[in-house]
């Protein structure tokens, strides 16, 4: 079991070459809303968050993540 | 009452601002006279078609429509049917049969569109656990019919063929997988590597569908597609393809070699429910399928056509979506959607249509002036289209 503090920096990290605008990262960012990414950028960023993890996110998965919080439970999910 | 379509509000917004600096609105146009498959009449205007995917111009050829006449003599106006109940008619079975012997495949099944052939195939095939791993920049034809169906959606970066396997081999090895992938891309014009690709999903066990909509009747030594081209056709399960664009009608296809393919009557829905296409269609296609595997001279002027084009335009110095003529499907780039629209209207009005492509079709949000060549285009208007090109671009600002 990954500790969730854990999970959240290590995605936190991966999240900051994208944060265009610096905004201030927490469980509660919102990718769409609050980090303002197109899909381009969401398509790069979960290419990322895969290749980091060894993981694969469907689509399916991905369009029930809305903010980081979201992000960190289905990583853990997936690599627990 | 919250109305349901304010939704749509930032693109109606989007719409109005573009109207209001003054350019024409580029997805109402209507063409008044059709003289060949490379002349139309615009706004009474003779133009020059440079934007139909009438790759082969089979959509006036003469045996074509002879034996469209005839069925409309002889088999009426319409099926009123599905498939499956009073809608399968002799033009039907002898289109199927024409495909059968073009693909040099066991199986064929004709759809009343190419957007349905994908919507049911993908839907169909791939049900609840398995997987389908797609190309990012896949029609929406192709995305649709995933929605439509209950598989997990793998996406990858386009054409990337490392991207693929990573994702192929993180998938449980026991889980039905459908690697979905198109010979040519049609915003850009670019050929996938599908050698590779078909190698690394093999490996990983996947069934693999090929979308050929592009590329039937010029490319591969047949004319059957890039997966031909490179040598790989009997690896691919499931060839999907269109009559819209060198086949020069309208209508869907599947060709495959699976031993059960046949059931796909009974359990593809966009198959069963809907009407098949009307009898001058399907003999109309029949006939121009059979001429598609005898032309190689007219293959051969089309892809000089392309490669002209190609470098003509970029001596012009403007951007394009390949670095060389990959198919029929040459991509400007414009530099952004009011220059494009502003282009686009200037090319018309110099008696030249192309497609106006933008977000969310294009890839990289990207806004295109899409060009499709013709076998039918001499190389007199090809080079008129170089000067239309040119006079357009430079009254533009755009070279």
């Amino acid at each position: 079991m990954t500790d969730r503090n854990e999970m959240f920096d290590r995605l936190k990290d991966l999240i900051e070459p994208f944060n265009k605008k610096e905004v201030d990262v927490t469980e509660a960012t919102t990718f769409a809303g609050d980090l303002e990414w197109d899909s381009l950028t969401v398509m790069d960023f979960v290419a990322e968050v895969e290749d980091s993890f060894d993981i694969v996110i469907s689509m399916n998965l991905q369009a029930e993540i809305e903010n980081v919080g979201h992000l960190v439970d289905a990583v853990k999910k997936l690599t627990d | 009452m919250t109305d349901l379509f304010s939704k749509f509000d930032a693109l109606i917004a989007q719409r109005e601002g573009l109207l209001a600096t003054g350019v024409k609105d580029p997805f109402s146009l209507v063409m008044e006279e059709v003289k060949s498959p490379t002349v139309a009449v615009c706004n009474g205007k003779e133009t020059i078609l440079l934007g139909t995917y009438n790759y082969m111009g089979m959509t006036f050829d003469d045996d074509v429509i002879a034996a469209g006449k005839k069925a409309l003599d002889e088999f009426g106006a319409g099926t009123t049917g599905s498939r499956v109940l009073n809608g399968t008619f002799q033009g039907h079975k002898e289109c199927e049969d024409a495909l059968k012997e073009f693909y040099d495949m066991k199986h064929a099944m004709v759809f009343s569109t190419g957007y349905q052939a994908n919507l049911g195939i993908i839907s169909t095939i791939a049900g609840k656990g398995d997987y389908i791993i797609l190309d990012i920049d896949s029609h929406a034809s192709i995305y649709d019919g995933c929605k439509m169906g209950d598989a997990e959606i793998v996406a990858f970066r386009h054409n990337d063929v490392e991207a693929l396997e990573k994702r192929l081999k993180r998938l449980p090895a026991e889980a039905g997988k459908l690697v979905v992938l198109e010979g040519v891309y049609s915003m850009l014009g670019d050929v996938a590597p599908l050698k590779e690709m078909i190698r690394v999903s093999k490996e990983a066990g996947a069934m693999v569908l090929v979308d050929e909509a592009h590329s039937m009747g010029f490319i591969g030594e047949n004319g059957r597609g890039v997966a031909e081209e490179q040598g790989v056709l009997d690896d691919v399960d499931f060839v999907i393809g269109t009559f819209s664009k060198s086949v020069g009608t309208v209508g869907g296809f599947c060709v495959s070699n699976h031993p059960k393919f046949e059931i796909m009557r009974l359990v593809c829905r966009p198959y069963v429910f809907t009407a098949s296409l009307p009898p001058a269609v399907v003999a109309c296609s029949a006939t121009s399928i059979r001429k598609l595997m005898h032309n190689s001279n007219k293959r051969a002027h089309l892809w000089e056509n392309s490669k002209t084009l190609h470098k003509g335009l970029r001596d012009l110095g403007f951007q394009l979506g390949t670095p060389e003529a990959q198919s029929a499907i040459i991509a400007v780039i414009m530099p952004d959607l009011e220059k494009g629209a502003a282009m686009w209207e200037a090319l018309l009005a110099n008696g030249l249509y192309v497609n106006l492509a933008r977000p969310p079709a294009t890839p990289a949000g990207m806004t295109l002036l899409r060009c499709s060549l013709c076998a039918e285009h001499t190389s007199e208007q090809v080079s008129d289209i170089l000067d239309r090109f040119e006079r357009a671009g430079k009254a533009v600002g755009i070279i």
